[in-house]
C-alpha cells in the first residue's frame, strides 16, 4: 500500500518526538499545533525578539528543551507543520482544524493525539477574583513573557511544579511571598521508594526547596486553602490557610498562583470515541490505552500528558512508542531493542508517577468543605451552593446531569477549571462514590470557534 | 498600582503603542496582548456574569478568561494574541451584565 498517512496533534515533547521517529521511517506526517511555536507548554519557546539564553528559560532542563527544539528544526520540510492550528472536532474518520478563520477536515489513516495537559484545580473562596491563576500560567508569564503575575506572589496548591515554579520566580527577582502545599510532609516521605525510580528529579526537588528556603520564602506543607481574600474590583489582596496545627494564617499577596498537578486535555480522544476508565489513584477518568498508545479506537494512538500525566521526559519516550506502534501497525519495520529499551524506560517514569501521586494528593476532601457561596464555575460565577442545590433539590447525581440544570461545565472552558471539582461535589453531596458521577462529555468544537470561520472541502 | 504583571528582564525591546480604554499606553514588541494590558492596567475585562473585573487564568488558550474587546467592537483572546502598533482595548463590559442576584 502506499505510505500511511498519518496526523499528529501536538508539538510537544511527545508531539514532537512521534513525528521525528515516524519520519525517520520515511513517512510525512501532518502535525496539527495551536501555538506559534514548537515545544508544548513545558518546553515552550520564547519569542523571536527575546534574547535570554536556554540556561535563563529552562534552568536543569536546558539541555532538554535545546534537543527538542534541534530536532524539531530539523523536521522542517520532511513534515507538514501547521501552526496557530486548532484541531476542534474529530469525526467519521476525519480531523478537524482551523486557522485564520478557515476550517477544514483532514482525513487519516493513523491519528496520534498528543495534546498535552491543563493545570487541575480545586476552587478556592475567591478564586474568582484578578489575580488568581492557574500555576501553569505563572509559569508561562515568565517563560513566555518574562513577567511575574504580580508584585507578591503566593503559590498554592501541590505537585512538583508548585515548587519548581516558584523557584524560577526567586530566581528571576520576582517577590514569592510564600508557597502553601495542602500535601502533608509525611507523604513525601512514605513515597521515596517510589520517587526513587528517579533519583536524579527527586535530588532537583530537594533542591528546588531548599533554594526556596535559602531565599526566605516560607514553605509550608499540609495546610487548607481557606479563602482568597480580595475584591470585584481590586482583585486579590491576600490568601487565608489553615496550616498543619489547626492555625488560621493569613498572606498579603496581590497574585495567587493555583494548581493540584496536571489533568490531561482528553476531549479529542473523546470526540475520536475512544473508550475511558475510571482511575482509582488520581480520582479521574482517562483514556483507556494499551501498550505503547494504543486506544480502543484502530488507528487512534494517545502519547504524552494527554494520555496520562507522566511529565515531560515520559512524553518524549510516549511519543516514540506511540510512532513505533503505527509503524508496527502498518506493518512497517521498527527496532525492536529500541522499543524493548524504550518500554523499560518507560515503566520505570510510571513507577515515579505513582510516587508524584501518592506524595501530592489531589485534595478531593476540600469539596465537602468549600463553603456554598465559593464560585465553583470561574466562566459564569456559578457558586458551591447552586451546584449543591441542584444535586438536592433536583436530583441531579451525574455530570452531564448536573451541567445541563445549572450549567456547571457549560461554560467557555468546557468544564477544563471545574469539572474535575465539580464531580467531587456532586458525589460529596449525592453520598455517591465519584465514580457513579461519570465524566462530563467532550463536546465540538473543543474550544469556542467563531460562526464565521468557512470550511474548506480538501 | 496600575499594573498588575511584573517585568523581569527582556526590556530592551521596541516600543509598541496602543491605547487602553482610550489612554495612550505602551507595550513591547512581542508582548502578547494580555502582558501589553496587564503591565498597564489591572484588569483585562469585566465578567459578564456580574461578579467583578477579571485578569485571565492560564494564560495558555484553554480557560477563554481573557476574551478582550476592542474599540471596534472584536474580540481577542488576549493571550494568544501578539500586540500590534495601534490597538485599542476596551477593559469595561460594553453589553448587559448577568449578575446572580439570588
Amino acid at each position: 500500500m502506499a505510505q500511511p498517512r498519518v496526523i499528529v496533534i501536538g508539538a510537544g515533547p511527545s508531539g514532537v518526538r512521534c513525528a521525528e521517529t515516524l519520519v525517520a521511517a520515511g513517512l510525512r506526517p501532518i502535525v496539527v499545533d495551536e501555538n506559534r511555536r514548537d515545544g508544548g507548554q513545558i518546553y515552550r519557546r520564547q519569542p523571536e525578539n527575546f534574547t535570554r539564553p536556554y540556561t535563563k528559560l529552562y534552568g536543569t532542563e536546558a539541555e532538554k528543551a535545546q534537543a527538542l527544539h534541534g530536532s524539531f528544526e530539523a523536521l522542517r520540510g520532511k513534515i507538514d507543520y501547521l501552526p496557530e492550528t486548532l484541531a476542534w472536532n474529530i469525526a467519521e474518520g476525519k480531523v478537524h482544524v482551523t486557522s485564520n478563520g478557515r476550517t477544514k477536515a483532514l482525513s487519516y489513516d493513523a491519528l496520534v493525539i498528543c495534546s498535552g495537559a491543563t493545570d487541575r484545580l480545586m476552587p478556592v473562596k475567591g478564586w474568582h477574583y484578578a489575580g488568581t491563576y492557574s500555576l501553569g500560567a505563572s509559569q508561562i508569564a515568565l517563560k513566555a513573557q518574562a513577567c511575574a503575575i504580580g508584585s507578591q506572589v503566593v503559590f498554592m496548591g501541590s505537585g512538583p511544579l508548585l515548587y519548581l515554579v516558584a523557584s524560577q520566580y526567586v530566581k528571576a527577582g520576582a517577590n514569592v511571598v510564600a508557597v502553601l502545599d495542602t500535601s502533608p510532609f509525611m507523604r513525601r516521605v512514605a513515597a521515596l521508594p517510589k520517587l526513587l525510580a528517579r533519583p536524579d528529579v527527586l535530588r532537583n526537588g530537594f533542591a528546588l526547596v531548599s533554594s526556596l528556603k535559602r531565599a526566605g520564602v516560607q514553605v509550608l506543607t499540609g495546610i487548607t486553602p481557606l479563602e482568597i481574600k480580595g475584591s470585584p474590583d481590586a482583585g486579590v489582596h491576600g490568601v487565608v490557610i489553615r496550616d498543619s496545627r489547626g492555625n488560621e494564617r493569613s498572606f498579603d499577596c496581590d497574585a495567587v498562583a493555583m494548581g493540584y498537578h496536571l489533568r490531561p486535555e482528553t476531549q479529542l480522544a473523546d470526540l475520536a470515541r475512544c473508550a475511558f476508565r475510571f482511575d482509582h489513584e488520581t480520582r479521574q477518568w482517562l483514556p483507556e490505552t494499551g501498550e505503547d498508545g494504543r486506544t480502543s479506537v484502530p488507528g487512534v494512538y494517545l502519547a504524552g500528558d494527554g494520555m496520562k500525566v507522566l511529565g515531560a521526559d515520559a512524553a518524549e519516550i510516549g511519543g516514540r512508542l506511540a510512532a513505533m506502534a503505527v509503524l508496527k501497525d502498518f506493518k512497517l519495520p521498527v527496532a525492536e531493542d529500541e522499543l524493548q529499551t524504550l518500554r523499560k524506560e518507560q515503566a520505570r517514569m510510571d513507577r515515579f508517577r505513582q510516587g508524584l501521586v501518592q506524595a501530592f494528593p489531589w485534595p478531593a476532601q476540600q469539596a465537602a468543605q468549600l463553603p456554598d457561596e465559593a464560585i465553583v464555575c470561574r466562566c459564569e460565577a456559578i457558586t458551591v451552593g447552586e451546584l449543591r442545590r441542584t444535586v438536592h433539590e433536583k436530583g441531579a447525581q451525574e455530570a452531564n446531569r448536573a451541567k445541563a440544570l445549572c450549567r456547571v461545565g457549560m461554560g467557555r472552558c468546557q468544564g477544563r477549571y471545574c469539572g474535575h471539582a465539580g464531580a467531587e461535589i456532586i458525589a460529596q453531596a449525592a453520598g455517591v462514590q465519584l465514580e457513579q458521577v461519570g465524566r462530563l462529555r467532550g463536546q465540538a468544537p473543543v474550544k469556542p470557534l467563531s460562526m464565521a470561520v468557512r470550511e474548506e472541502v480538501e | 498600582m496600575s499594573q498588575r504583571f511584573v517585568r523581569l528582564g527582556e526590556a530592551n525591546r521596541a516600543r509598541v503603542r496602543i491605547r487602553i480604554d482610550g489612554h495612550p499606553a505602551e507595550a513591547l514588541a512581542g508582548d502578547t496582548l494580555m502582558v501589553a494590558v496587564l503591565n498597564n492596567a489591572r484588569q483585562l475585562r469585566e465578567s459578564e456574569f456580574g461578579d467583578g473585573r477579571r485578569a485571565g487564568f492560564c494564560l495558555m488558550g484553554a480557560c477563554q478568561d481573557c476574551w478582550v474587546w476592542t474599540a471596534d467592537g472584536t474580540r481577542l483572546r488576549a493571550c494568544t494574541t501578539v500586540v500590534e502598533e495601534g490597538m485599542h482595548i476596551i477593559t469595561k463590559q460594553p453589553e448587559a451584565t448577568w449578575p446572580n442576584l439570588a
